[in-house]
């Protein structure tokens, strides 16, 4: 911990409260009257500005000091949140984001910001005075009408680690006290024989009766620092009644039962039983929330590509182990190699799973943007996301963020008609813009679709003409006309937008989802909208591969994109690059020989066998001189000297040291099936 | 360091290619390997044609004499692999490179090494960063940035056309 820069970790703990300001305050527009998501963005607030100050970044806190006062109108009802003051709210989390980056950014921006945050409060204001049923008593200046309580009951007991977290319990009594004349009494009842008390623990317990008419956020606004890990109740008294004496009775019998008591876990879980209802309640849910936060664990990304280095090495390690364990024929050996590799391949699975990040975490970001979009452009728009769960390696989704707001830029840009026009064309005013994930085999599919205006085929083509990507007049399939879009320097808009339409941006998405081996389709109707996918391979690290042997040479085959093994019929013909066609239970099949396309020399088995991959639905089959086995394989990139080499996904290395090649099955299908394409347009020919 | 410049001296692994000496950047130089198994990359072109596992990575192995025009008998017992990692445009590149002799680690001094002539030498001028001298011996320091991008691009459009004609 204490090679850790202390601004740092404040940056990266700043970010997760901005992402969750964001989110609540995104979601607060379309649920203006939804106190939780009030109370989140505001505790979030309040967090930032409390660890700002902490961390030294005054800027910070100051600023956040003048948004939570002014959302604290919201908070308390005063205001409504409405899409002007979300707006102001939203420009001032991103002026709190730049503050964070550079505390001596634009002074006056942010004094602007905060005039229009409370020119949008002032103006919300009494609106709506309904929302703060849900919240804690008005406090006292408001001029509520409302019973301010005489007193407040205040049980709390911290965390274990909290002493280490550098809480100090008799500071937040000392601020109780603060408040009013206080009666404090301790509960030591969780606390264990002295043998076994680490001096930097917590145990203690506090019951407070605090004799004074203050409000209750008053007394709740002592524990906010704390409040997300202890658990906390508060009472009202409502004056000197035999009430408060009745909670109060209880707790003293059980302190005193407790310090008499030789064995103190027995003693005191018995007499906290009788503990007030609410407490119970409120430490139940406490507890939950611990256990969901407890759930997950941040580790640097770092640590978990090394853990995934170390399990490749085993994993290889182990292949050689099982090789040895055949050769030699020892049944305990082999025994004990099955158990390893059992073992092997479980851990992969976890290490792989711990690398997988769900996809919804890439999505949220975007509906900020989409929403920022959608203002500036004057264009009413529904964002739709589907499949948030599928999960994809961390580094994939990371490249994939730069790409998706330049789809989605252009859909809502390009794609998307003006309200008036859409009402023309008899669409629904807001446009829907769909963003999904899905499975698909060893792959996963992205798509971002519209319904707008479709892609205007002869606008592309006059465009790639004039850039010279497309000589005047040649023929081109519909789906290659589709992907110029994404060739450099292309853009069909007539005019640059601040957004889109200089051109760059689409070449980017190209190239990102080059280099994650993955592929773009764009599929488009005119008048009716416009789809692009993109499909990636699940993962950049181990994969399940079937060993095939091709001459004197091995190569590795994702299991996943394997759909069966055959013979080859003999009889088949191929044409001399060994293309050909084969007949499977009545469809065409285009089939690679690979011996053919890596120019193999040495003995022909006289046995061929194909194995039969696809990917998107499209098969192609692949004829090899025998097939070996499974195995795990072990992703290696190639280096840059065998970028160009596009019919290898990747190596691995076998059991024995010897590098194999991974074959890389999308590139394969996509060449089987211009294959296919060719002899439909062969025969078409021929009849003709 | 590029051609152009004047060459200070260099603490240099000399190997043998055929019956040229030449001098590799002893600090470059990760280790020695007696030959392993190499794995054919089919449609990569001869310079780098094969891959070899060096301690559970997976390496290029490139062959300086395809860059030299020169012969390419089969491995012998003097064959080593000398893995080397190269600074390529701010990312490091491990190599394997293919020696048919490894001599010893020695100093050429700034003095002894004269600049590549660019008439009247058998190799690609280019290639040569410059000549020193080692006794009564010339060696040849090859500017290896300069080859392996060079290789390295041919490699591609290589492959790449070969993917495009059908």
């Amino acid at each position: 911990m204490s090679e850790l820069d202390p601004a740092e970790v404040f940056r990266q703990e700043a970010a997760d409260l901005i992402e969750t300001l964001e989110q609540a305050l995104l979601d607060l527009e379309k649920r203006p009257d939804d106190s939780e998501l009030v109370g989140l963005a505001f505790r979030a607030l309040h967090t930032l500005k409390g660890s700002g100050a902490m961390f030294g970044f005054t800027a910070v806190s100051e600023f956040i000091h003048e948004f939570e006062t002014a959302f604290d109108r919201v908070r308390k009802g005063e205001a409504t949140a409405d899409r002007r003051l979300i707006a102001a709210a939203l420009e001032a989390r991103d002026h709190v984001a730049q503050l964070i980056d550079d505390p001596d950014c634009d002074p006056e921006r942010g004094t602007a910001i905060l005039s229009a945050l409370k020119a949008a409060v002032c103006e919300g204001a009494g609106v709506e005075t309904g929302a703060s049923e849900h919240l804690a008593a008005p406090i006292v200046e408001t001029g509520s009408a409302q019973p301010v309580a005489a007193g407040w009951h205040v049980c709390f007991r911290l965390p274990a680690d909290a002493l280490i977290l550098g809480t100090n319990p008799l500071l937040l009594l000392d601020e109780l006290r603060s408040l009013g004349p206080c009666d404090v009494t301790a509960d030591t009842s969780a606390l264990p024989p002295i043998d076994f008390i680490e001096p930097q623990s917590c145990y203690l317990s506090w019951d407070v009766t605090l004799k004074a008419g203050v409000s209750r956020e008053a007394v709740d606004d002592v524990f906010l620092f704390v409040r997300d890990d202890m658990e906390l109740s508060i009472e009202a008294i409502a004056s000197e009644s035999p009430v408060a004496a009745a909670i109060m009775a209880p707790v003293i019998a059980e302190t005193t039962t407790v310090i008499e008591a030789a064995q103190p876990m027995a003693a005191a879980s018995e007499a906290s039983a009788p503990k007030p209802k609410a407490a119970a309640a409120s430490s139940d849910r406490a507890n939950a929330a611990k256990s969901e936060r407890n759930a997950t664990l941040r580790v640097p990304a770092e640590r978990l590509d090394e853990l995934m280095d170390r399990v490749g090495e085993l994993v290889i390690a182990q292949a050689r182990l099982s090789q040895l364990a055949e050769a030699i024929h020892d049944p305990s050996l082999v025994n004990v190699a099955e158990e390893i590799e059992r073992l092997t391949a479980s851990l992969r699975d976890t290490t792989m799973g711990t690398r997988m990040v769900p996809i919804g975490t890439l999505f949220g970001r975007f509906r900020r943007l989409v929403h920022d979009l959608s203002e500036e452009l004057g264009k009413p728009i529904s964002f739709v996301t589907e499949g948030e769960d599928t999960e994809l390696d961390k580094t994939v989704i990371e490249q994939l963020a730069d790409p998706l707001v330049h789809l989605i830029r252009n859909s809502i840009d390009h794609g998307m008609e003006p309200p008036e026009k859409r009402a023309e064309t008899g669409k629904a005013a807001t446009g829907t813009l769909r963003l999904a994930a899905s499975h698909r085999g060893a792959e996963v599919a992205i798509t971002v679709s519209d319904d707008g205006a479709g892609l205007n085929a002869e606008r592309i083509r006059r465009r790639a003409e004039e850039a010279g990507l497309l000589s005047v007049g040649q023929v081109i399939s519909e789906g290659e006309l589709n992907r110029m879009i994404f060739q450099p320097g292309f853009s069909t808009a007539s005019e640059v937008t601040a957004l889109s339409g200089r051109g760059v941006g689409m070449d980017v998405v190209k190239k990102t989802i080059d280099g994650l081996r993955g592929s773009i389709d764009v599929d488009t109707t005119p008048g009716k909208g416009t789809t692009v996918t993109l499909r990636l391979p699940l993962t950049l690290a181990i994969i399940d591969g079937l060993l095939v042997r091709v001459g004197e040479d091995r190569y590795t085959i994702p299991l996943a994109a394997v759909e069966e093994c055959l013979e080859l019929p003999t009889g088949v013909a191929a044409d001399g690059r060994g293309r050909s066609f084969l007949n499977l239970r009545g469809d065409l099949v285009p089939f690679l020989k690979l011996r053919d396309l890596f120019h193999t020399e040495g003995e022909v088995d006289p046995y061929q066998k194909v194995v039969v991959v696809s990917s998107d639905n499209t098969r192609v089959g692949l004829v090899v001189d025998q097939i070996i086995g499974n195995n795990q394989t072990v992703i290696k990139q190639l280096s840059r000297l065998h970028s160009g080499v596009k019919t290898f996904s990747g190596a691995t290395i076998l059991g024995d040291g010897t590098v194999a090649l991974i074959l890389d099955v999308m590139h394969l299908v996509a060449y089987g099936q211009k294959l296919e394409e060719r002899r439909r347009a062969e025969t078409l020919g021929r009849a003709a | 360091m590029s051609a152009g410049e004047t060459m200070t001296g260099m603490n240099a692994l000399t190997i043998r290619l055929q019956d040229e000496m030449f001098a590799l950047e002893a600090t470059h130089v990760r280790e020695i390997l007696d030959p392993v198994p190499i794995t054919r990359v089919p449609n990569a072109g001869d310079f780098v044609g094969g891959l070899i596992n060096v301690r559970g990575s997976v390496v290029p192995l490139a062959d300086l004499r395809v860059s030299f025009g020169m012969q390419r008998p089969p491995a012998d017992a003097d064959t080593r692999i000398v893995v080397m990692e190269i600074d390529l445009d701010g990312e490091p590149l491990v190599a394997g490179i293919l020696a048919d002799k490894v001599y010893d680690v020695t100093d050429i001094t700034a003095a002894s090494i004269e600049d590549a002539p660019k008439v009247g030498m058998r190799w690609p001028a280019e290639y040569v960063r410059g000549i020193g001298r080692r006794g009564e011996d010339f060696v040849i320091i090859p500017d290896m940035n300069r080859i392996i991008r060079a290789e390295g691009d041919r490699n591609s459009s290589l492959a790449s056309t070969e993917r495009t004609d059908r």
